[in-house]
């Protein structure tokens, strides 16, 4: 494909896993993969941040030298008082700019400085991202089920009011969030006697249909989807629409090297089928899909080709 | 304790004919929608015509209720209008107040400033003060319906902190993830509740039997399976039997309703200013019983007496129930 414009941005990561993993795999981030921001922070479950909270700083650090832009993510459901009390902070306490991921923290925006807005928002419309944008949002991602006509039409709104528009393009998608956790109750515990079970699965828990049929994957609070989401062979298409920004989303595996097939096709240096087989050696054992964007329904397989 | 408070019973309706049964049941308000994707139970054959709606809610007047419209899905990209437009139809019709989730359409409603009463869905999720009060701020909005993943102690904390009204659901059925916030639905059927307004649609059920056992699929993938001649569940994703390691079972939540009848003292307690019946997709006949056996509640804790147990439980149609996130051990 032709060279094309897209940032690159890395999700935060989904997924409990030990400080020094999270430490190495931002420092490997920072120093070998070509991404242009990096959003850092808890996004699922506030009883995993103290794990890893001491080391936050130096893998900012880290991400700052490599020539990322560091942005903080907020947590995804907001309901306790100290999750309350963190949110607040992230914003009032921070030089960085904050991704938010729960309209909580609208609460905390102002005018002068600039935020973003993750997947978790709901913004499925023109007339949402522009309330957004009036209030200081300057970039999106859309959440991952809107289908290419919705990115299309939204995409084409973001040009005329500043806001650069991203979608879920790597890993697996992000598709309810509870108060209950699945990870504890699949274990036989509760939510507040969890014994951080969720730590077993460093890509989430597979869940099978009763035809064993890989389908779901649980990671605490979060459901996610089995399949990964994998835009490599649509990027022309989402070029063309004016999507500005393109989010992979944090697994085990090499990951550098899913970030470089991406910058491979965007540069125009591989070809997107290339791209594609570079991505199926890093994560040999997922399953893709585009089906939210292109196919009947999300866990729709990526067409052959 | 203190006198308990006048709680108001808000009532589902599908239909015109469900919405004279609930407000001769004695709801005080009932809720209901347009028969299109603007609201979050668009089902074949329910909900009302521009024509149904502007007579039932001359009807409720009539007899002192009061009617909410739900116009709680997300608008569509591109098609807005059609949102907006039933915002503008629900202030000409003198809708008692309109229950949104999208922020585009909260903000088109309260600049319209047409005088209609704004309440916040649940399809919104917010889940705390902060995040109520921003959508009282910032839309004037005067009541949310709280979503379904709150202790009782914890709603009792965000009355005393936020400047609007607060409604919870009582009975029906049970969502156990965040509302408004969950693709599960679209990811097996590229139907979603967000954006068609149906969870788990029938258009893409499917019975079949094999090997002894009747296997309910919903978008092609198994989500139960009962021995042949056995009554099948519907198969609604989240309450499916699946396989997580070692566990093999309902991994979100047992097939279970939401009754949370026991409770009305302490939600009363906690401030709660309205109980809401979830089901707009049942019949006439079962939403009259449900409403008429909650106003008795409902009005004998307002006097005093105790609440009848086990009234309501021949209406859960032998369903196991649940009074879900209200007690903390659900997580």
């Amino acid at each position: 494909m032709a060279e094309s414009n897209f940032d690159l941005t890395l999700g935060p990561l989904q997924f409990n896993w030990p400080a020094q993993k999270f430490v190495d795999f931002y420092a490997a981030v920072a120093d070998e993969a070509p991404v242009d921001r990096v959003v850092i922070g808890e996004l699922v479950c506030s009883k995993r941040a103290p794990f890893y909270a001491d080391r936050l700083p130096e893998a900012i650090e880290r991400l700052e030298r490599g020539g990322k832009q560091v942005l903080l993510g907020s947590l995804a459901l907001v309901t306790l008082e100290r999750e309350r009390r963190a949110a607040r902070e992230t914003f009032d306490q921070t030089a960085h700019e904050v991704e938010i991921n729960d309209l909580t923290l609208m609460n905390w925006v102002r005018g002068d400085k600039p935020f973003s807005v993750g997947p978790l928002v709901n913004v499925y419309n023109e007339a949402t991202l522009a309330f957004l944008a009036g209030r200081g949002a300057r970039r999106v991602c859309l959440p991952p089920e809107l289908p290419f006509a919705s990115v299309e039409t939204i995409a084409k709104a973001s040009r005329d009011i500043g806001v650069g528009i991203e979608v879920w393009a790597y890993g697996r998608m992000p598709l309810a969030i509870s108060g209950r956790c699945y990870h504890a109750r699949a274990r036989g515990l509760s939510k507040d006697s969890c014994q951080f079970v969720c730590d077993k699965d460093p890509d989430g828990l597979p869940t099978k249909t009763l035809d064993g049929v890989e389908f779901l994957a649980i990671n605490g609070v979060q459901t996610l989807s089995f399949k990964y989401a994998n835009l490599i062979l649509d990027l022309d298409r989402l070029a063309d629409a004016g999507v500005a920004g393109l989010r992979l989303s944090p697994h085990s595996g090499d990951f550098i090297a899913v970030a470089k097939a991406f910058a491979g096709v965007c540069e125009g240096r591989i070809s997107p089928q290339e791209g594609l087989f570079r991505l199926r050696r890093a994560a040999p054992q997922a399953e893709f899909t585009d089906g939210f964007l292109f196919g009947d329904c999300g866990a729709a397989p990526l067409p052959a080709f | 304790m203190t006198a308990p408070r006048s709680i108001e019973l808000i009532c589902p309706a599908g239909t015109p004919a469900a919405l004279r049964g609930a407000v001769e049941a004695g709801a005080h308000a009932v809720y209901c929608g347009f028969n299109d994707e603007t609201n979050a139970r668009n089902f074949p054959g329910l909900n009302f015509s521009r024509e149904e709606m502007a007579e039932a809610i001359k009807f409720a007047h009539n007899h002192g209720a009061k009617v909410l419209v739900a116009l709680n899905t997300f608008p569509r990209a591109g098609t807005f209008w059609r949102w907006s437009k039933a915002v503008d139809d629900c202030a000409r019709f003198g809708a008692d107040a309109v229950i949104l989730a999208d922020l585009g359409l909260l903000d088109y409603a309260a600049r319209r400033d047409c005088g209609l009463r704004l309440h916040l869905s649940v399809q919104a999720a917010a889940a705390n003060a902060d995040a109520i009060n921003f959508y009282a701020r910032t839309f004037g909005v005067k009541r949310v319906v709280l979503p379904r993943v709150l202790t009782v102690q914890e709603i009792a904390a965000i009355n005393r902190e936020i400047d609007a009204e607060t409604e919870v659901f009582i009975f029906g059925g049970l969502c156990v993830m965040a509302e408004g916030r969950c693709s599960l639905s679209s990811y097996a059927t590229g139907k979603s509740p967000n954006m068609n307004g149906a969870c788990s649609p029938a258009s893409h059920v499917e019975y079949r039997e094999a090997g002894g056992h009747l296997v309910s699929r919903l978008g092609g993938f198994a989500i139960n399976r009962v021995a042949a001649g056995q009554p099948a569940p519907y198969p609604t994703l989240c309450k499916g039997v699946f396989e997580a390691g070692d566990y093999k079972g309902h991994v979100f939540e047992d097939p279970v309703s939401l009754d949370a009848a026991a409770l009305i003292p302490q939600l009363n307690e906690a401030g709660v200013t309205a109980l809401k019946i979830e089901g707009r997709q049942r019949s006439r006949a079962y939403t009259e019983a449900v409403v008429r056996s909650f106003r008795r509640a409902l009005d004998d804790h307002a006097a005093g007496r105790p609440i009848a147990a086990g009234d309501l439980r021949a209406l859960t149609e032998g369903q196991q129930t649940t009074s879900g996130a209200y007690r903390k051990t659900w997580r």
